[in-house]
This record gives structure tokens, sequence and C-alpha cells, in this order.
């Protein structure tokens, strides 16, 4: 994985709540096996129509969000299957980091680990970027702080140890395999 | 001693390394559930970076989600129509073959959901840690297991080292009293629940469902009302062991036997919360006081009572957006509500109980016309079972459609799947757009509900249909 240290975009919004991981990629496209080109299955109910016709009123097919790379949704981003695949999706189709008020606890840690960063914010300060799609912001993972393009700043929280890795481009599976001789320690006072 | 509650018990057991400011929890997963669909890009890492499985046998490997239900593609008389499930398939076996994991595969008879065989073989036991690249996993925790759902790497992490690195989640308490009355289930229970904390309730914490209504439920039921935790944003529900739990674990395949019961019987009344241990939030709930529920809109927390109307929101895009996807309008009845599909089957309702439900209701009465009904049973057991008891037979000759196991129109990615438009009653978990097939609206509701909607062709409260 690259580091990541800042980043910094125009935003895409979909005000919508509960956006749940069949949204962000349908289950009929989980019959693959690898991880790669995901992104053209990216909201594809929402993008496409039954014919396979692009629906022009979605938002990510108009041709002002193109090199939009934060997207930015309502309460509760996330939620539903445990998939991997939303966040392979987002990140295939462009997206670097997803910002709103609350998102789920298994898309936040598949996300952590795919170098697409969730972003919670403060009511208000997700109400100022509803209120302003296309927003120029910039995520700053060093100081965990959001900076809106009128100078107002907004802490987030991330857990510190994937914080870490993510800055310095490293494997959580790495740090893992180091803990071999605990694991180990573990298995025998179990009698495994 | 400290009062704790049965999570931290369950948590500080398992803890190879104790998390601290730095670094999260290096936390022991006694119990690896595998499928299809999550595991191929786990099983690449590991190829790529040569590395073996660690302990091959902790994992339980099924195949079920993408899986068809059609008995002649399950047994080879035919090629599995969705080729894509069908090489996913193959890969899976290859995998589970190059790196030395029993697989439960489609010829087997112990095959089925993973969440359904877990326990039905007495793998799934009190105490443990199970994981599963899938957030159903919840269901186990009907063992006062702390099992909980999963990405993809993570099930990499989980192969290669046995182990997952994780934050200590906070705790809630559901507690529920009174007694449920009769024709409101298990199902019923936890749509209920839903519907009262809300699909992002439980975000961040682990469930303990207890109280005397908990205490009343059969394993099965308590796996229903762990299964839905995520629906409310809670990766696990856990319910503590008791004599019910025993019961049903005793003699099972991988169930501890002779002095080793009675020593695992021993160490597992001691996993309950301790009297004065504290939970961060508690939510209370009267069972005596709910009717059976069902869903009207696009997440499992738009719920109402079936005697209900769909609710009216003044001024709320994303409330009109679902119930414009569902084709509902606030203030309408949900009985009466002409439906075109019946699933019965899932992690969350496709057990033996289930199918008798659903069966005692149908019993001498036809589907009715236009509406087309699948019953899936959630494990080669369990259809064996309901097979032996004649209820394939009410169910076909009904009209009902009876097949082999697996998620089936749950999750519409192995063939089964509900059209464009169709109002679907199913017994499953997530109403969530286009769920169980592009277009198709899901209303969630219990196997009695669904039952009685399927011989009335409409909406129906089932207490007009149960069996006295």
């Amino acid at each position: 994985m690259q580091p990541i240290r800042t980043i910094e975009s125009r935003t895409v919004v979909i005000p919508v709540t509960n956006i749940d991981t069949d949204q962000i990629i349908p289950a009929r496209f989980l019959t693959t096996t690898t991880r790669e080109g995901l992104g053209k299955q990216a909201f594809a109910d929402w993008r496409y129509d039954a014919n396979g016709a692009v629906k022009s009123d979605f938002i990510l097919n108009k041709p002002e969000v193109a090199g939009c790379d934060i997207l930015v949704a309502g309460r509760n981003f996330g939620c539903g299957s445990s998939r991997e695949h939303a966040p392979w999706a987002l990140l295939d189709y462009g997206f670097r980091a997803v910002i709103s008020t609350e998102i789920a606890d298994i898309f936040r840690n598949n996300s952590l680990k795919n170098g697409l960063l969730p972003i919670v914010v403060d009511e208000q300060t997700h109400q100022w970027l509803t209120n302003h799609p296309g927003a120029n912001v910039k995520i700053d993972l060093d100081t965990t702080t959001l900076t809106l393009p009128t100078g107002a700043t907004a802490k987030f929280p991330i857990e510190g140890f994937a914080r870490v890795c993510l800055m310095n481009g490293v494997d959580e599976l790495g740090f893992l395999l180091q803990q071999a001789p605990a694991i180990e320690r573990y298995e025998q006072a179990r009698g495994f | 001693m400290t009062a704790k509650t049965l999570f931290e018990k369950v948590w500080e057991q398992h803890q190879v390394v104790p998390e601290s400011a730095d670094t999260p929890a290096v936390l022991y997963i006694d119990l690896h559930l595998v499928h299809e669909v999550t595991s191929p890009q786990a099983f690449s890492v590991l190829r790529a970076q040569n590395l073996k499985v660690r302990r091959p046998e902790r994992v339980l490997a099924t195949m079920d989600h993408s899986t068809p239900t059609d008995p002649d593609e399950v047994f080879g008389r035919v090629p599995i129509k969705v080729e894509s499930a069908a090489r996913q398939v193959k890969e899976f076996e290859k995998n589970c073959r190059e790196f030395g994991v029993e697989l439960h595969d489609m010829s087997s008879d112990t095959r089925g959901i993973v969440h359904v065989i877990g326990p039905e073989l007495g793998a799934t036991q009190p105490g443990k840690t199970i994981v599963c690249g899938d957030s159903h996993t919840a269901t186990h925790g009907a063992f006062g297991a702390l099992a909980f759902g999963i990405g993809t790497t993570e099930v990499g992490h989980v192969l290669a080292t046995q182990c997952l690195l994780q934050r200590r989640p906070k705790t809630l308490a559901i507690e529920v009293t009174g007694k449920l009355r009769a024709g409101v289930t298990a199902k019923d229970l936890i749509l209920a629940i839903i519907g009262e904390i809300g699909v992002s309730g439980g975000t961040g914490y682990v469930i303990e469902y207890r109280g005397s209504a908990i205490e009343a439920l059969s394993m099965e039921e308590r796996m229903t009302v762990c299964n839905m935790s995520i629906e409310a944003g809670a990766r696990a529900g856990l319910i503590a062991p008791d004599e019910t739990t025993f019961a049903y674990l005793k003699g099972r395949r991988f169930a501890p036997q002779g002095k080793a019961w009675d020593e695992a019987v021993a160490r597992w009344r001691e996993l309950k919360t301790d009297p004065g241990a504290k939970f961060d939030r508690v939510v209370s709930i009267d069972a005596s006081k709910l009717e059976p529920m069902i869903s009207y809109g696009t997440h499992p927390g738009m719920v109402v009572p079936i005697s209900g109307t769909v609710p009216e929101v003044a001024n709320d895009p994303v409330h009109a957006k679902a119930l414009n996807y569902m084709g509902l309008h606030g203030g309408e009845p949900m009985v009466g509500k002409p439906i075109q599909v019946v699933f019965i089957g899932s992690c969350t309702n496709g057990r033996l109980s289930d199918l008798e439900l659903a069966a005692g209701v149908i019993k001498g009465h036809k589907v009715a016309s236009g509406v087309r009904m699948l019953v899936v049973p959630g494990s080669q057991q369990v259809k064996r079972e309901a097979e032996r008891l004649g209820l394939d037979k009410i169910f076909t000759e009904a009209g009902a459609q009876w097949r082999e196991s697996g998620c089936s129109m749950c999750i519409g990615m192995n063939g089964d799947t509900a059209g464009r438009g169709e109002y679907a009653v199913s017994t499953s978990n997530r109403n969530f757009e286009g769920r169980q097939g592009a277009g198709a609206r899901t209303l969630l509701a219990s196997p009695a509900t669904a039952a009685a909607a399927a011989i009335a062709g409409k909406i129906a409260d089932p207490r007009a249909y149960l069996p006295h």
C-alpha cells in the first residue's frame, strides 16, 4: 500500500442516510475471485437502469464530479454486509475517502485495511459539506484534521494503529505475523 | 473480584496480547468459518506471501452464498447456471484442498448455510471466539460465544495467524421481560428491537440479550435473535449459555464427549454476567406488548406491527425515497397488500423449527394463485429432518418449491431472485434495495407471517392462520 499523509480533493455528496453495502456493490457482483475492477459496479443500481442505460440524474453520472476523490454521505454509511468488495469498489472507482457522521463498524475496518479513509465528523461540519457539494477539502492524517475551504477545521477520530499503518504504507498482517511467539505461548497455555 | 459481563469474560480469555494505546488487542480466534464468496482474495494473499493456514483444524469451510438450490444444479445433473458462481465454487474447492482445510462441499450431507451448520455440528460452543467473512456471524452468539463478521483482509489474518487485531467494543444490554404472545416469534422480537434502537443503535457495541423472555427461547429462536444484531449495527450479540444451550449441544459431532463434556459444562456455567457488572448502555423491552412485525421500507429498522400502517414522515427525502422504491404510501395499511413471492429460509429463519412453524400454517392450504413460494432449508441436515417429518410434502402439496440448502433468495447471487417490482415476503434479514434481486421489494417477517401471506396472496396477520 502507498503511504497516505494527506488527501485534498473536491467532494461528491450523496445525502442519503444508511447507505448499505448492497447499494455500494450489489451481491450479484460478488462471484468474483479477485479484488480488481469493481469500480464499474460501484453503486450499479443507482448508476444504471434495468437496461444498463446510464441514469443521468444520479450524481455520479454528472460530468462535474469527475476527479472528485472524496465522497460525503449521510449517517451510517456502509451498514449491512461485511463484504470488503464495498471499499474495493469505491477505491477502484476513484474514491480515497468517505465522510459521514457515522460509519458502520465492519465497513470502517475494511476501509482502513485498504487505504480508503473513513472520516467521521460532527453534525455541523457534515451539514456544511452537504450544503456545499464540490467543495475542495483537505484531510490530514498526521493531525487528524479535516480542513474546509472556509479555513474551518474539524478533528476526526481514527484508530491509532491503523493510522500509523496507513501513514507508513504498511500492512497489519506483517505485525500479526511478528506476534507468532506470543501466539504459540497462548496456544500452549490452552493445550492446543 | 470485579464483576464482569459475559462479553468481558470471553474477551479476556482470548487476549494473546492485551490492547494498549498504540496497538489493538491480539485476539485469539477459536473457530473460523469460511465460505466461497469472501475468502478467494484471502487465500490469494496467503499464496502470494507463501504462508500456510496456521490451524486448519480450526477452520470450518462450506459453500452457501453463490451455490444454487436447484437439485439438478447442486448434484451436477446440469451445469450451475451462474457461470461466475460455478468458477468461484471451483476455486474454493482448490483453495481448501491446497491449504488442507476440510470442506463441507456440494456433495456433502453436512453442507449448509455456514451459520446453520456450525451449531448443528456442535462446532459452535459457549465461550468461543468465532469469526467469519459474513456479517451474520453474530448468530453463534446465541451459545454465549463472541462471534462477529469480518472482511476478507481479516479472513487472511485469521487463516495465517489464527488471530485478529481488535479494539474492545462497548457493551449494550437488551433486557427483554414479559412473555411473547401466541403468534409472536423470535423474528418479531428482533425486528421490534431493531425498530426500537435503530439500524445504527448498536454500532460500536456488543449486545447481550438477557431477561426472562430471552431465557424462555429455544436455541433456534435465540439464533434468530442474535443473527440480526448486525441489522442494528452491532457486530456481535450474545446470550448467556444455560441448560437449554447444553441440552442442544450434547452429543453433537464436535461437542466434547464423556468426562470432557462434564468439564466443559462446568466451565460454561461460569459464562454469565456477574451481578453488578456494568454495561455501557441498557435498553429494556416488554415482550408481552409485541405483535407480529413486518418491514415496510428499505432497511430493517423500518418495521411496523402487522396491524399497523406505513408511517407518514413529512419532509424526509430519504423516507420518501424508500417508500417510492417500495411502491408504498404513508398511511396505507400493511395487511391486504398483494404480494408475488414468499421466501422461507436463510441463516435467520431456515432451521427446522422455522420450517415446522411455516408448515403448520400452510398445511391443508394452497399457495395463492400468482404467488411463487420457495422453501429453502438452512442445511442438508435440516432438509433431511424436515423430510423425515413430512414437511416437504406439506409445502409441495400446497404448491411451494422445496429446494436444496443455501442462502438462496436472501442474497440473490445464486440464481434465486425476486423480480423487479415484485413484493417478496421473506424470512431473511435484509430488505435493502435490490437485496433479493434488482428492483425486488422485500418485506421482512417471521415464517408464520410469510406462510400466511403465501396462502392469502397478500400481507396477512398470521394469528388468523395458526393451528390451534
